[in-house]
């Protein structure tokens, strides 16, 4: 057992890097289900978003293209969901369940030639001075822009729910849609609007995975992450920054108990394997003790008539 | 993906209703990943398509990737038999127990199990002496690390991989005594957002040679990326990436084994067997060993590679010890078979214990 070969601060930029595609699709899912939208097929827009990400970065050589191609991607692919839930009525669990089933043999379809290329390297952030800084230098100032942009999401969302109408308008419509459409507003627009913002999150964490995180194009890469973002919007209780917790948590105790493994610390291995979730699922629950709740109208289908 | 499953499950009861009279023989494969994971499932599927291109019109083959391994497996292999398979090859660990259940209710369709112990009067199991590679790249391994420090990424503690890690280290060790092995558990054969994990949490301490016994190609990306590590090919060549880190290969070939089983069904003569075949017959191949490797290493290496394949050296030959320093095999002596197939331990030096 030897400690000190972990270096705590590659340590903490690494945990960083693995948090941050479960960060961007649980935000997005937030906004959704604070609408009132329960949409279960994060793990079908994440990894759309990942294939298309990859595709787009590879033709266009420029990862920025590539992330944005990810976002629109992503959210076309909601538009489905949009349509299933919001035009059809159908069911949210199936129509979700449906997405991420579609989502993962699409993107195995357009994926097929792009197995084994290097995408261009995503730039990373380089101030002078700063970033050279001993701890702080590679920990706060040298990332590339997509990991600031999910904290900044965070912290957008955050104020958005919070402190603005257009927040208010959005929590009024999950909580109670019968309500709020009879106070004006647009229940289906509004909703739609969140689902196309989640999907875009989605696959904006979709392509961190294959162009920054593991850097290739693999069928079925995002291995069940959307499901974990998913679950943590639940034990997060709705809440952006606690999502954030969550997220760096998980990421940062799956990264923490590979590097104890290869330091050959006397835990027991399996101890150390669940210890992510085990983490995660107990400080959020215990965060969670206020009973903040779901919102009231989550995964019920609106229709005017009512 | 699960999308293909869907389809191959239309597809199937396409079958059902057309080929009950048909004379072709359906075969049909279980995979654990998908199919473009570049790995273990590509190749597989590779000996799938070899079997097709063998028989023709005579047989046909049908597969659903990304089964996991536990009660879904059951599923798509009672829907496979039913559907009219003559012959079902179950290509990972953990489908052992489904494909025995199952073989029970199907008397008379064949089980091919790969990687397993357990057979049956219709179960037979296959697997490839991956060890017999694993000793040449430790070898290689061995030589070519500056830091001495082996990164070692395993999926399950199941025999298959502790008896990887065992022979990479003992023939590690043969050529460079201050070798050490860092071994991390993923759980988990496929997902490379972990395995990228697991091998950078190797790189950052100091591992400059990565081995993998897990699916995809993620881990050469994160040697790639972290410049000066070398890694090899796992189950299949990963030969894009033999200008970066990639220094040579383990590939499985399950082609010619696919095929004289489907011919043996084909001919009513097939009977339960337990195959374990290595360099020697061809079911475990070395990719090409990159420039990278000096000329001497190589020449060492191949060398090792010819002695296994005749015969003449075994990767386990005594005297080796146990982890806990009790002796395992005598001066001369060479593991047997089984228990080499249910390896539950680590040999003298590695570090760490096996999760059970």
């Amino acid at each position: 057992m030897d400690l000190t070969s972990i270096n705590p601060v590659l340590l903490v930029a690494s945990l960083m890097v693995a948090a941050t595609p479960i960060l961007l699709a649980a935000i997005g899912e937030l906004v959704v289900e604070k609408a009132g939208v329960l949409n279960l097929g994060v793990e079908g827009m994440m990894i759309i978003g990942a294939v298309s990400g990859f595709a787009i970065a590879v033709e266009t050589g420029s990862p920025l293209l590539g992330f944005i191609a990810a976002a629109v991607g992503g959210a076309l692919l909601s538009l489905l969901f949009v349509f299933l839930t919001q035009v059809a009525l159908a069911n949210q669990v199936a129509s979700g369940l449906a997405l991420t089933l579609f989502g993962l043999g699409f993107s195995a379809l357009i994926g097929q030639s792009y197995v084994g290329i290097r995408p261009p390297a995503t730039g990373q952030l380089n101030i002078p001075f700063l970033s050279e800084l001993d701890v702080v230098g590679p920990i706060l100032f040298s990332h590339d822009l997509v990991l600031y942009l999910s904290i900044a999401i965070v912290a957008a969302v955050w104020y958005m729910l919070k402190f603005t109408r257009a927040g208010l308008i959005l929590r009024a419509v999950g909580e109670n849609h019968d309500a709020a459409h009879a106070l004006g507003y647009k229940v289906v627009r509004i909703r739609i609007m969140a689902i196309m913002f989640g999907g875009a999150c989605a696959g904006l964490g979709g392509a961190y995975i294959s162009l920054v995180r593991v850097p290739q194009w693999t069928e079925g890469m995002t291995a069940g992450i959307g499901w974990i973002a998913l679950a943590l919007v639940v034990f997060a209780s709705w809440k952006p920054w606690r999502v954030l917790l969550g997220a760096y948590l998980f990421g940062g105790v799956t990264v923490v108990q590979l590097n104890l493994q290869a330091a050959g610390v006397a835990i027991p291995v399996e101890y150390l394997a669940m210890s992510p979730y085990l983490i995660t699922i107990i400080v959020l629950v215990i965060l969670s003790k206020d009973k903040s709740s779901a919102p009231a109208s989550l995964g019920r289908i609106f229709h005017a008539s009512h | 993906m699960k999308l293909t499953k869907l389809l191959t499950s239309a597809a199937l009861a396409l079958g059902m209703a057309t080929g009950a009279m048909a004379d072709t023989t359906k075969v049909g494969f279980v995979y654990v990943g998908p199919v473009g994971d570049g790995g273990w499932t590509y190749e597989h599927d590779k000996g799938r398509l070899a079997v097709e291109a063998e028989f023709g019109d005579a047989v046909e083959t049908t597969y659903v990737e990304n089964v996991a391994e536990g009660p879904d497996a059951e599923r798509v292999m009672t829907q496979m038999a039913l559907s009219g398979a003559k012959l079902i090859f179950t290509t990972s660990f953990g489908f052992m127990d489904p494909t025995i259940n199952v073989a029970k209710k199907f008397p008379n369709v064949k089980f091919e199990h790969a990687t397993g112990y357990k057979t049956a009067d219709n179960v037979s199991v296959y697997s490839a002496r991956f060890y017999e590679g694993r000793a040449i790249q430790g070898t290689i391994a061995g030589r070519m690390t500056k830091s001495n420090v082996i990164g070692y990424i395993g999926s399950f503690p199941i025999p298959e991989v502790i008896r990887g890690i065992n022979s990479a280290y003992i023939h590690a060790k043969k050529v460079n005594p201050d070798v050490t092995f860092k071994i991390v558990w993923v759980y988990t054969w496929f997902d490379p957002a972990k395995e990228t994990d697991a091998a950078k949490a190797l790189i950052e301490q100091g591992a400059d040679v990565i081995l993998q016994h897990t699916d995809s190609t993620s881990v050469l990306t994160a040697a790639a990326e972290a410049g000066n590590v070398i890694g090899f090919g796992q189950a299949s060549d990963m030969a894009e990436y033999a200008d970066g880190p990639r220094v040579s290969s383990i590939i499985d070939n399950w082609a010619p084994y696919y095929i004289e089983r489907t011919r043996a069904v084909i001919d009513g003569t097939w009977e339960t067997v337990n195959t374990w075949d290595g360099i020697g017959r061809g079911m475990v191949g070395i990719g090409e060993i990159t420039d990278k490797v000096p000329a001497d290493v190589k020449a060492e290496a191949l060398a090792l590679k010819a002695s296994i394949a005749s015969g003449e050296y075994h990767p386990f030959t005594g005297p080796i010890n146990k982890q806990d320093g009790s002796v395992w095999l005598k001066d001369g002596e060479t593991a047997d078979d089984g228990t080499l197939a249910g390896m539950g331990f680590y040999v003298e030096g590695i570090e760490g214990d096996i999760p059970s």
